[in-house]
C-alpha cells in the first residue's frame, strides 16, 4: 500500500470508529443541559443498539433501525426522568443503575435471539446498502482528506448534522435558552413560568434517544456480530467524559470527537503507520498499547485540570447539574 | 357595588408537616395601592406570598383576582393572571445576561433575532424608566442592578399585582429611595403593590395601608395614616415592646484585641483594608460603620484568621494572633459570626440539624471517636429556650428555619463557646423587631459579662443606640472613632463616604492606639 493511501485510510478511520462517540457526547450535553446527570450512557446505547439492529434488519430498512434505536434510547431517558424527575431519585445513581440494567437487556435480548437464529447484517440488502459510504460531490475529490473526511456512510453524516443541529438549538432558539435556564437554575425558570418538568422530561429523552442511535451505528459497524463483548465497549463512557472535554458544547464535540478518535485510532493503526514511515513514525510501534489505551482518559484529566483552573464563568457546565428540583423544597 | 380587590386572599391555611405556616388568613389588596405586609420571622408572609405566585398551592381557602375565583397551581398560572413576584433570593440565571433573563420566561416569541432581541428588551427597560443594560451578564451587577432586573422582568411579563419580599434588605439608603421612587411611580400607573420589610419606617413611608401577621395566623389591616410605629409593633408582636435599645454601661476592661497597621488585601487582590488601628477593650462594645462592601467582611475574616493579612500587626491579650489557624483563634476566645447577604452562606451547614450544627464547632472537644449527641442535644434545646428559637425539633435541617431564627442559632452558638470577644457582622440583617432586640440584649448580656464585642453593623440608628464607640471606615481606611452618644447620624453619614476624616483630630493622641497598649510588652518580648 502506498503511503498516502495509509494516511487517507487512518483518516477515515477516525471518523468511522469514532462518531458513535459523537452521538453519546452530544446525546449528553442535551441532557445535562437539562440539569441532569445521566451516567447512563453505556447502557442506553446499549439498548439503542439492540433493537435498532434486530428490528432495522428484520425490516430490511436503515431508516426504521435509526428510528427504533432512537425509540429505545428514548424510552430509557423516559425511565430516568421518571425516576429522577418525577420520583426525586439521585440521578447518579439512577444513571449507573441505568448502565446495568441497558447492559441487561443487550445481552439478554442478544443472547434470546442468538439461540434462535440472529440476523446476520449482509444478508439484508437495505441495511448493507443504505450503510455504504455515500462520496459528498466535489469535496471528497480533495486528495488525502477527501476519502477521510468526505466519504462516508450516512449516520457518520447524520451525527454531524445532529451535533451542528444541537448546537444551534441551544445557543440561538428560545427552546434552548429555556432549556439553559432549567439546567442552570431551575426556581428561576420555574418562576417565570418555564414548565420545568416537561422541558427536563423532554430533553432527557431526546438526549437519551440520539445516544441510542450511536449506540445504534456501533452495532452495525461491528457488522452485527454478536458475541461476548458488547458493541458499546465502554464508548458511552468516553463520552461522559467528552461532554465536558467539549465544555457543554455540541459544536465543540465534533473536534473533542476527532481529538479522541486520533488516539484511538493510532492505538489500532499505529502499527501501520510504523511501517509506512518507519524514518518519522517508527517509535510508534515502541509505544506500549495499553498507553494508547489510557491516553484519552489522561486528556480527559488534562482537560479537567485546565477547566477548573479557568474562570468559573466561562464553563459550560449548568450550574444546577445532578440536582434535583422540588419546587416546594425551602 | 364597589370596585372589586385586585386581590382577594379568603381563609388561606397551609401546613408544612406538623408546622403551620398560615392559618385561616385573609388579605385584600385594592387596585393602585402599596400594601405592606408585616410580621416577625417566620410568621408566614413569604409562605402566604408564595402561594399567590404559585410557588405553594394552599391547603384551603380561596384567591379571587378582580372578584374572580382563581386557583393558581404553578407560577406559569401566577404569571397568566398578572401576578409577579420580585423573592428575597433572587431568581435570576447568573450566567445569562439581562436580556435573556427576561427573553426565557416571554410566550410567543418565534423567531428573533439576538440583536433585536436585546433591542427589543432595551425598549421596554427605557418605557418603564429603569437603566439597565440588556447585555450585561447577571454576575457581573450588583445587588440593587439585580433587584432592579427582576422588577423589570415582572414588568416586562405584563404584572398588575406586584409583590416584593424583603426588597430592602440588602440595599444602602440611597439604593432604597430609587427603590420606592420606582415604586410610587408604579403605584401612579395603576398597578398594585405588596411589599414585605420589617423595617417600621419604611412601612410608614411607603404604604397606604398595613397587613399583619403573627404566627401565621392573620392580625388586622390599617390605614398606614391612621397608625404609628409603636401600635405596628405591638399588633406584629402581640404585646408592648420597649422600642429603645439599652446601652448598658460598664467598667472596662484593658485593651483585649488590638489591631494596627493592618492592610488586608480581597480576593481580587486589591486592598481591602488599609492601615487599620483600633482597639476593643473588655466590657465594650465597638461600631463599624461603612458603605456595603468597603472591607468589612476581609476584617471579620482576617481577624478569624480566615483571610492572610498582608502586614501589620494584631495582638490579643498581649499576644500575636496572626498567622495562626482559624482553630487556635477560637480556642483563644475570638468568636466570628458574619451573616452574608444570603443569610445561608457562612457558619452553618443548612442540611444539618441544630443538634449537629452545635457539634460541628466543637467535635474536638469529644472523647475517643464517637459524636456525643447527647450534649449537642442538650445545647441546642438551651439555645432554642433561651433565644426562643421557633423550630418544631432540635433534629430539623437548619435550612428549613426562617431566617431570624437561623441568625439566633448562629449566634447562640458563637456565645455557647463563652468568647471573650465576638465579631458579629450584621447579625439582625433581615430580623425582625422582636428578634433584633433579642440579638441586642443577647450582645448586651455578652458586654456586661466582660467580653469585647466587634459590631459591623448597617443601621446607623441602631449603632448609635447600642454601641459604645464607632469606628467610621471609608475604602479600607479608617476616617475615625466616635463616641456612639456624641456623634449624630450627619457626622457618621460624612465620614463614611469619606468627607470627613477625624483621624487627626487629636495630633498627640494617634486614632486607634490605646493609651494603655499591650503592644509595647508584646514588641519587647
Amino acid at each position: 500500500m502506498d503511503k498516502l493511501a495509509i494516511l487517507t485510510t487512518f483518516i477515515h478511520n477516525i471518523v468511522v470508529f469514532n462518531i458513535p462517540l459523537l452521538y453519546g457526547t452530544v446525546g449528553e450535553i442535551v441532557v445535562e443541559k437539562s440539569g441532569s446527570l445521566n451516567l447512563g450512557v453505556e447502557g442506553i446505547m446499549a439498548v439503542g443498539a439492540i433493537f435498532g439492529y434486530i428490528i432495522g434488519c428484520y425490516a430490511n430498512s436503515l431508516g426504521v433501525g435509526i428510528a427504533v434505536a432512537f425509540l429505545a434510547g428514548a424510552m430509557c431517558g423516559l425511565l430516568f426522568a421518571a425516576l429522577t424527575v418525577s420520583l426525586q431519585a439521585n440521578q447518579n445513581i439512577t444513571g449507573l443503575t441505568l448502565t446495568t440494567f441497558g447492559l441487561g437487556i443487550y445481552f439478554f435480548v442478544g443472547n434470546g435471539l442468538k439461540a434462535r437464529g440472529w440476523p446476520v447484517m449482509a444478508d439484508y440488502s437495505n441495511i448493507k446498502n443504505g450503510f455504504a459510504d455515500i462520496a459528498i460531490p466535489g469535496l471528497s475529490e480533495i486528495p488525502l482528506l477527501g476519502r477521510g473526511l468526505f466519504t462516508h456512510n450516512i449516520l457518520v453524516y447524520l451525527g454531524v448534522a445532529i451535533a451542528v443541529a444541537m448546537w444551534w438549538y441551544l445557543n440561538h432558539s428560545v427552546p434552548g435558552l429555556k432549556l439553559r435556564a432549567v439546567g442552570e437554575n431551575p426556581g428561576s425558570a420555574d418562576s417565570v413560568g418555564i414548565n420545568v418538568k416537561r422541558f427536563k422530561y423532554l430533553h432527557i429523552c431526546l438526549g437519551c434517544g440520539i445516544m441510542g442511535i450511536g449506540g445504534y451505528y456501533m452495532g452495525l459497524n461491528m457488522s452485527g456480530s454478536f458475541n461476548s463483548s458488547c458493541w458499546i465497549n465502554g464508548y458511552g463512557w468516553i463520552a461522559v467524559a467528552l461532554v465536558i472535554f467539549a465544555n457543554w458544547n455540541p459544536a465543540l464535540a465534533i473536534l473533542g470527537t476527532f481529538v479522541f478518535g486520533f488516539f484511538n485510532t493510532l492505538r489500532v493503526s499505529g502499527s501501520s503507520l510504523a511501517s509506512a514511515f518507519p524514518g518519522a513514525l517508527g517509535w510508534l510501534v515502541k509505544i506500549p498499547t495499553q498507553v494508547y489505551q489510557a491516553l484519552p482518559f489522561i486528556i480527559t484529566a488534562i482537560v479537567l485540570f485546565a477547566s477548573s483552573v479557568k474562570n468559573k464563568q466561562n464553563s459550560g457546565q449548568p450550574g444546577a447539574l445532578g440536582l434535583n428540583y422540588f419546587r416546594e423544597e425551602r | 357595588m364597589a370596585e372589586p380587590y385586585a386581590i382577594e386572599m379568603r381563609g388561606i391555611c397551609k401546613h408544612f408537616g406538623s408546622t403551620i405556616a398560615n392559618n385561616s388568613v385573609d388579605l385584600t389588596v385594592k387596585k393602585g395601592e402599596i400594601l405592606a405586609l408585616l410580621g416577625e420571622n417566620g410568621s408566614g408572609k413569604t409562605t402566604l406570598m408564595n402561594m399567590l405566585s404559585g410557588i405553594y398551592k394552599p391547603d384551603s381557602g380561596s384567591i379571587l383576582v378582580d372578584g374572580k375565583e382563581v386557583s393558581i397551581n404553578s407560577p406559569e398560572d401566577a404569571k397568566r393572571l398578572g401576578i409577579g413576584m420580585v423573592h428575597q433570593h433572587f431568581k435570576l440565571v447568573d450566567v445569562f445576561s439581562a436580556a435573556d433573563n427576561i427573553w426565557m420566561g416571554k410566550e410567543k416569541t418565534g423567531f428573533v433575532l439576538k440583536k433585536d432581541r436585546y433591542q427589543q428588551i432595551n425598549e421596554m427597560i427605557t418605557r418603564f424608566g429603569f437603566d439597565i443594560d440588556p447585555q450585561k451578564k447577571v454576575y457581573n451587577m450588583s445587588v440593587s442592578e439585580k433587584q432592579t432586573l427582576e422588577i423589570v422582568k415582572v414588568l416586562c411579563y405584563g404584572a398588575k399585582v406586584i409583590i416584593l419580599d424583603e426588597p430592602t434588605a440588602v440595599l444602602t439608603v440611597q439604593e432604597i429611595e430609587k427603590l420606592f421612587a420606582v415604586l410610587r411611580r408604579m403605584k401612579e400607573q395603576g398597578h398594585s403593590i405588596i411589599i414585605i420589610t420589617h423595617k417600621l419606617n419604611e412601612v410608614m413611608d411607603i404604604s397606604d395601608r398595613v397587613a399583619i401577621l403573627r404566627k401565621g395566623e392573620y392580625i388586622t389591616t390599617v390605614e398606614t395614616s391612621q397608625t404609628n410605629e409603636q401600635a405596628l409593633t405591638e399588633w406584629m408582636v402581640g404585646h408592648k415592646v420597649d422600642l429603645n435599645i439599652d446601652r448598658p454601661v460598664i467598667e472596662k476592661t484593658s485593651p483585649l484585641l488590638e489591631v494596627r497597621d493592618v492592610t488586608i488585601r480581597n480576593d481580587e487582590g486589591a486592598i481591602a483594608i488599609d492601615g487599620i488601628n483600633f482597639y476593643i477593650r473588655g466590657g465594650e462594645m465597638l461600631g463599624v460603620a461603612g458603605i456595603a462592601g468597603c472591607g468589612q467582611k476581609e476584617l471579620c475574616e482576617a481577624i478569624a484568621g480566615l483571610r492572610p493579612i498582608e502586614k501589620g500587626q494584631m495582638i490579643h491579650k498581649g499576644e500575636n494572633i496572626v498567622g495562626l489557624e482559624p482553630k487556635a483563634i477560637l480556642d483563644k476566645g475570638i468568636s466570628m459570626s458574619f451573616i452574608p447577604e444570603d443569610r445561608l452562606g457562612m457558619g452553618l451547614a443548612p442540611s444539618m440539624s441544630i443538634t449537629d450544627n452545635m457539634i460541628l464547632k466543637k467535635y474536638s472537644d469529644g472523647k475517643g471517636p464517637f459524636v456525643d449527641r447527647k450534649q449537642g442535644r442538650q445545647e441546642a434545646e438551651e439555645i432554642i429556650r433561651q433565644l426562643s428559637v421557633v423550630t418544631p425539633s432540635t433534629e430539623i435541617p437548619v435550612r428549613r428555619l426562617s431566617g431570624g431564627n437561623v441568625q439566633k442559632v448562629l449566634l447562640g452558638r458563637e456565645i455557647k463557646a463563652n468568647p471573650n470577644v465576638i465579631i458579629t457582622a450584621y447579625p439582625v440583617r433581615g430580623l425582625d423587631i422582636g428578634s433584633s432586640y433579642t440579638i441586642y440584649n443577647i450582645l448586651n448580656e455578652q458586654k456586661k459579662a466582660g467580653v469585647g464585642i466587634l459590631f459591623v453593623g448597617e443601621d446607623l440608628d441602631v449603632m448609635m443606640a447600642l454601641c459604645d464607640k464607632i469606628m467610621v471606615i471609608c475604602h479600607g481606611k479608617v476616617m475615625g472613632v466616635v463616641h456612639a452618644h456624641k456623634t449624630t447620624k450627619e457626622e457618621l453619614g460624612l465620614m463614611m463616604t469619606g468627607a470627613l476624616d477625624l483621624t487627626h483630630k487629636y495630633a498627640d493622641k494617634p486614632a486607634g492606639f490605646a493609651k494603655d497598649s499591650r503592644f509595647e510588652e508584646h514588641s519587647g518580648s
